[in-house]
């Protein structure tokens, strides 16, 4: 990674988060839920918020603990650690959302095991003040979060003709002129739209750099 | 006889039908990440398979004696995630002792076999499907480990060709695997439906 060791300003910690290191198109972390929730917006979105409330919450405790770390154990704390939040973001989920929490279903329990996490715990959490790793984990939540609803956009649009409920293209069978692409629900739509999506960042990236 | 069948058909779908890399998108990180040649992209399946049959089953057990009849679901996901943890130890035990050079070849990637979520999603999917047959349990772990070692190898045997394509340089690397993969999952979407 590459903000080892140094102090950062909070401001490069946001930069870094968000576009520089995005979770998903920068260092490609995370992919499972990024894949498998992006069917609907509205699922992306709560799978965005629980990994911003754990990844705050983890980063929070590891870096208060982060003297305490002996090498070899490292990992299972951390995961530890994640564990105990990912509780609570299920029970709170399952009280609150239960329609939600029901769709998302192992994908909530499975946040413990999002490399993301744990690489901002190793990378970051471990070796920053507390301010840093907070800001870091609100930062990366928010980066992760964007790129997953990108992703789901414009699968949901693409599959569906509509976002969030509303029609965003009108379908052919209602007199409009969308037909539908029925693929983008299923698995083969979430990797090839990634991919393109991931093509298309780096040739940006190319682009600017001259 | 029905048992064997039962089982025959559960190892099955879990394996082609059910892929947990292709239909429910568990694993890919080291997919993506360990496919790049195909003896690497065999031991890690076989160190996965290990680990997800060992976890599979021992969750099963803690979670039908142990955690249901006290009432401590809560605590599920840690219990889990200890025994995973648990396994992947043996394993690196087990690989160092035994064949150093495939240890040295694994480096990080043999104590992140603990966050690989095929592992961790077969525990959370047993729980779900309502499995209440031990037999049962520990033939679908092996099974979600034997689909996963399936899907690896058949993605390092295409890498190691796509060296020799000519792909666009905005899609070198992890863009082309992907689509690659988006590719995959159609071709094994034909078995949809083989097993009802």
């Amino acid at each position: 990674m590459a903000n080892d060791a140094q102090t950062l300003s909070s401001a490069q910690v946001v930069w870094n988060g968000l576009f520089k290191e995005n979770p998903i198109f920068g260092l490609m972390l995370g992919m499972c839920p990024t894949l498998a929730v992006t069917t609907t917006l509205q699922a992306a979105l709560t799978m965005g918020g629980c990994v911003i409330f754990v990844l705050i919450c983890s980063n929070l405790m590891i870096s208060a603990m982060r003297r305490q770390l002996k090498p070899h154990l490292r990992i299972l704390m951390f995961t530890l650690t994640i564990a105990v939040f990912v509780t609570i973001a299920d029970q709170f989920l399952k009280a609150y959302q239960p329609e939600m929490s029901e769709y998302l279903g192992a994908y909530i329990p499975l946040i413990i095991v999002n490399c993301l996490i744990i690489c901002r715990a190793e990378a970051c959490a471990s070796k920053q003040g507390l301010r840093i790793s907070v800001i870091d984990g609100l930062a990366m939540g928010v980066g992760f979060t964007l790129s997953l609803s990108l992703l789901a956009g414009i699968r949901e649009i693409l599959a569906s003709g509509k976002l969030l409920g509303m029609t965003v293209l009108p379908l052919a069978e209602d007199g409009g002129w969308f037909v539908p692409w029925a693929g983008m629900g299923f698995p083969v739509g979430a990797f090839v739209t990634l991919g393109l999506l991931l093509g298309l960042v780096v040739h940006l990236t190319r682009k600017a750099k001259g | 006889m029905h048992t064997i069948e039962t089982l025959a058909l559960g190892f099955l779908s879990i394996v082609v039908v059910n892929n947990f890399v292709f239909t429910k998108f568990l694993g890919i990180c080291p997919y993506i990440g360990v496919s790049g040649r195909l003896d690497m992209a065999f031991g890690m399946g076989l160190a996965v398979t290990f680990v997800t049959t060992l976890s599979g089953s021992v969750t099963f057990l803690i979670d039908s004696f142990v955690l249901t009849p006290l009432g401590l679901e809560v605590t599920r996901y840690v219990c889990y995630i200890l025994v995973i943890a648990g396994a992947v130890q043996l394993v690196e035990m087990y690989l160092r002792k035994f064949f150093p050079p495939l240890y040295e070849s694994f480096g990080i990637f043999l104590p992140l076999i603990t966050t690989n979520c095929v592992i961790l999603g077969i525990c959370l999917f047993l729980d779900q499907w309502q499995i209440a047959n031990f037999l049962q349990a520990v033939t679908l772990s092996f099974g979600a480990g034997i689909g996963f070692t399936l899907a690896i190898c058949i993605m390092a045997g295409i890498r190691e060709n796509l060296i020799l394509a000519d792909v666009p340089p905005c899609l070198q690397g992890a863009p082309i695997t992907l689509i690659t993969a988006g590719l995959l999952t159609l071709a094994f979407m034909g078995f949809a439906g083989m097993i009802k």
